[in-house]
């Protein structure tokens, strides 16, 4: 590869500060995975359907599959590696896996960065099933039927 | 008591954490990436093929066509091996083709440093077809003249005959009436959210790793060593965690491949990671069926007589062939065991996507069809459809004629009181009586479902087990079943915590499969393992529970008979005290000088009996007739597993099965173009299966019997819930309409269609109701 394929970023990656020297080619979610080794968001379709890639960006869920990583250069960023603290899961993890949320996993990194982005947008409010159902939309979940995570959810707000 | 609760899965913290490691995130930094050269045509055979360009790129290490492969023909269903010619499964693939059979037929591979490269190369392979008449329809693949897909086949991949009860035809004759119906199932897609990953290396000069998104370790093994001719020894096959399967992963797709590369490449790391659009046409799909139905019934409700006709379409590839016909139409005998019964079915091959299992193998199909048929049958005689179904489904100590086996749990018919009190059967069906004209409609509708808890008789069921106390007191299992998400390890914990007495804490599940370690079990299908399973556990925990004892006897100096395991620790029965915690027995066990050894259990177990399963769906919907849409407004699913080992997880089972029943009953469908045999939809986007705004609320409940040939009366969970659903729908649509509308799915465009036949809507969608 030649050289006009790399250009130097930094960003700050649960709460770290990276300068990194990325191939402006990759997404995001290639970057995090190959690059710095954030293996806990998954890849389903590469194409912004799936929503197994979901990540924070500035506060914002975005599937990094088709954010370009460059993009990323200023900005932080929160994936799954970053919730759990003093070996402790979040609440919305602890949520996950006490309503039986999980069956594969697979989408499950996605989901937690999802409801986490929604519970902390929804801090205060009122929150109807049909708000909930619509802020997870962009996740497909093949096993549980989204029953389970549904529940997982709720829960997740309560002890907000 | 571990079993019976609802504890946590022991993976689930390592899955929200995103630490769980999946194929994909097992990184080599040297490792290629394969890609496959796929064909641009549904029919045809290559004329020529030019891979020079390709590698000549930069980054490309090598691309080898169908010239390169050996010349075997495999199997790649996932079936143990059969030692019996008639249960053998089709040999007729090779790792790459020259005959081109479905759009997307394997021609060619490119193996390059990375994705981006190897996809550069294959634009530059340049090849030529004879091109035919690609074969997608019934009466076009059995036409007289019709090219043989694969040579000497007659494009048939199998066929069947059976036939039980009293004798068919003068049960027609008797029956006060008979109704007929001609159904039809749609092709749909298990779109696990991980798609198929293999890579493989060489950990030596002679022995293959292969590290594999599969449900069958051990039988990934023996094809691979078949389709390679090299000994089983020599390959090794991981199974990490498994991003779903549904089946899809219950067939040798990639394993093959990645093995003969690294062994062409001196044993170097090389990764196959399909893209979605890959998975959905290039791995496998559920079988579409066309199916008629006869059903012979009296006036007092009694179903005499039944015949059903099949034809299944297996695609361009056997795979799992004509096993999936059989195996569904297998079912009725243990849903309605007492109607005289003939079922016939054909499986084709066809230039389509190759077909193989998913989630209930041939169920689905059959027993739409079926419950279609049951539907109409009971409004022929005008019987409530609840009673019809209580009058005829199976009952406990019923003789499933086709196995001749007696039906020794079954609580189907208190499943179907369960559902249809939580439906509000009685009183819907008075208030929807009103719904039965103008725009919007209201109905209710049911089906039942049975199934089996393994395959035996057809394939031999073993499963082994292995447990070692740990120094901590702890211990460690290994278990050759398969975990693929469905929460298997988490029910084989539960149930050594059960027969140990140990606090379920304490019983850790070695989380990953490696054929040279675990022990031999033929893995995740048939919503087998838990059943199957259970008998080596139980062995394995009683013997080492017997070991435990005997050790603090020697310890203590107390007659065996007088101890016992509580919650973990050592207890004197007779004194009613604690002796000792199990870590102090480890410990001596372990370091004694004299005494004691690392206490291990072990069990392989073979199962000769299959618990039929059994459930019901009952759904109430609204049909708006001028935008062609069904909504689900309530739905239940109650199931007779045997006992429930863990009832949060064994619901998740319910939601996520029904939910994929859903789909297939209303939205899911591989779109294929006849002429062509071009697919239309896939992807994500345009495959349309559920998101989280169009399921419903899904309520399950259990009926719980006690199956006596399980270690802990458990049955079959995993599959069954995907088989009712759509029937039920299909007849709470006929309650609401009228309309019999016998195709799946009931999308906008076949209830389009189907209203406007009727009347109900005209030519452009304005409604005349």
């Amino acid at each position: 590869m030649t050289d006009g394929h790399f250009r130097q970023i930094s960003f700050t990656i649960n709460d770290r500060e990276r300068r990194l020297r990325v191939d402006i080619r990759k997404s995001l979610a290639e970057v995090l995975r190959e690059d710095l080794g954030l293996i806990g968001l998954k890849q389903g379709c590469g194409v912004g359907e799936c929503g197994a890639c979901s990540v924070m960006v500035d506060d914002v869920l975005v599937d990094s599959c088709i954010y370009l990583a460059l993009w990323a250069d200023g900005k932080q960023i929160r994936t799954v590696e970053g919730e759990a603290r003093d070996g402790k899961p979040s609440k919305v993890q602890q949520a996950y896996v006490d309503e039986g949320a999980v069956q594969c996993g697979f989408c499950t990194p996605g989901f937690i960065m999802a409801t986490t982005s929604f519970v902390e947008k929804c801090k205060g409010k009122n929150v109807s099933p049909g708000d909930i159902r619509k802020a997870h939309a962009g996740n497909l979940c093949r096993c549980t039927g989204y029953q389970n995570i549904f529940t997982a959810i709720e829960k997740s707000i309560e002890s907000d | 008591m571990a079993v019976g609760k609802s504890v946590n899965r022991v993976d689930a913290m390592a899955k929200v954490t995103g630490r769980a490691k999946y194929t994909e995130d097992f990184y080599h930094p040297d490792m290629l990436v394969a890609k496959y050269f796929r064909s641009s045509i549904a029919h045809g055979r290559v004329t020529a093929i030019n891979t020079k360009k390709a590698e000549n790129l930069d980054g490309v290490h090598a691309v080898f066509t169908y010239k390169d492969v050996p010349e075997n023909k495999f199997p790649t269903a996932g079936h143990p091996l059969a030692l019996t010619e008639d249960h053998k499964d089709a040999a007729d693939r090779l790792l790459l083709t020259r005959d081109v059979r479905f759009m997307g037929d394997e021609i060619a591979i490119v193996v390059a440093q990375n994705e981006l490269v190897a996809n550069e190369a294959l634009k530059l392979i340049e090849v030529s077809y004879d091109e035919y008449q690609p074969l997608i329809l019934p009466e076009d693949i059995l036409e007289e003249n019709a090219r043989q897909i694969h040579e000497g086949s007659s494009n048939i991949v199998g066929e069947h005959t059976y036939t039980f009860g009293n004798d068919v035809d003068q049960a027609f004759e008797k029956a006060d009436h008979v109704v007929e119906g001609s159904f039809r199932t749609a092709m749909v897609q298990h779109c696990h959210i991980e798609n198929h990953i293999s890579h493989a290396y060489m950990d030596d000069l002679d022995k293959i790793v292969i590290v594999s998104s599969t449900q069958i370790p051990h039988i990934a093994r023996r094809i691979v060593g078949e389709v390679l001719n090299i000994p089983l020894s020599r390959i090794r096959v991981i199974k990490p965690f498994v991003g779903g399967g549904f089946g899809n992963k219950q067939d040798v797709i990639l394993e093959p491949m990645v093995a003969f590369l690294t062994l062409k490449l001196n044993g170097r790391a090389v990764q196959i990671n399909l893209s979605r659009e890959e998975c959905i046409i290039g791995t496998r799909t559920r079988h579409p069926f066309y199916i008629d139905v006869k059903t012979g019934v009296m006036n007092d409700g009694t179903i005499v007589a039944r015949h059903m006709d099949a034809i299944s379409i297996t695609g361009a590839y056997a795979s799992h062939g004509h096993s999936v016909a059989a195996a569904g139409g297998s079912k009725q005998s243990s849903l309605y065991p007492r109607a005289a019964t003939s079922f016939h079915a054909r499986t084709l091959y066809a230039n389509t996507p190759v077909a193989g299992a998913m989630r209930a193998y041939g169920s689905p199909q059959i027993i739409y069809a079926l419950e279609c048929a049951t539907e109409d049958a009971a409004r022929k005689i005008g019987m409530d459809s609840v009673e019809f179904r209580l009058k005829n489904v199976a009952r406990q100590g019923d003789i499933n004629l086709l196995s001749g086996k007696e039906i020794l749990s079954c609580g189907l018919a208190d499943c179907l009181i369960k559902g249809r009190d939580f439906i509000g059967w009685g009183e819907k069906k008075k208030e929807y009586e009103k719904f039965k004209t103008g725009p919007v409609r209201k109905g209710l509708g049911l089906a039942c479902l049975s199934y089996a808890s393994g395959t035996y008789p057809v394939c031999v069921e073993i499963a082994g087990a292995r447990i070692a106390l740990n120094q901590d007191g702890t211990v460690h299992v290994m278990v050759g079943a398969t975990e693929i998400g469905q929460g298997s390890d988490t029910v084989v914990a539960q149930m050594v915590a059960q027969t140990l007495s140990f606090p379920y804490e304490n019983v850790l599940v070695v989380q990953a499969q490696d054929t040279d370690v675990t022990p031999f079990d033929t893995g995740a299908y048939a919503s087998r393992q838990a059943y199957v399973v259970s008998n080596a556990v139980f062995r394995a925990a009683t013997d080492l529970r017997e070991k435990i004892l005997d050790h603090a006897a020697v310890m203590t100096d107390i007659d065996v008979a007088g101890l016992d395991i509580v919650d973990g620790n050592i207890v004197d029965t007779r004194k009613s005290a604690q002796v000792m915690d199990m870590k102090t027995l480890a410990i001596d066990s372990f370091y004694h000088k004299e005494r004691g050894c690392q206490l291990t259990a072990e069990a392989s177990f073979k199962a000769t009996t299959n618990a039929p399963v059994f459930g019901c769906t009952f759904v109430d919907i609204t049909v708006n007739i001028p935008l062609c849409k069904i909504k689900i407004n309530r739905m239940i699913s109650v199931h007779d597993s045997g006992v429930i080992i863990n009832p949060v997880q064994s619901g998740g089972q319910i939601h996520g099965g029904a939910f994929m029943g859903i789909g297939a009953a209303l939205s899911e469908e591989l779109l294929i173009d006849p002429k062509t045999g071009y697919i239309y939809n896939n992807n994500l986007l345009d495959y349309k299966f559920p998101t989280f705004t169009d399921v419903p609320p899904i309520h399950h409940d259990f009926v719980e019997t006690f199956e006596p040939t399980s270690a802990y009366g458990n049955k079959a969970l995993g599959e069954p819930p995907v088989i009712s659903p759509p029937p039920a729908i299909r007849n709470a649509v006929l309650d609401a309409t009228g309309l019999c509308i016998n195709s799946l799915p009931l999308s906008p465009h076949t209830l389009f269609t189907a209203f406007k036949d009727h009347g109900l809507i005209d030519e452009k969608g304005g409604d005349n109701v």
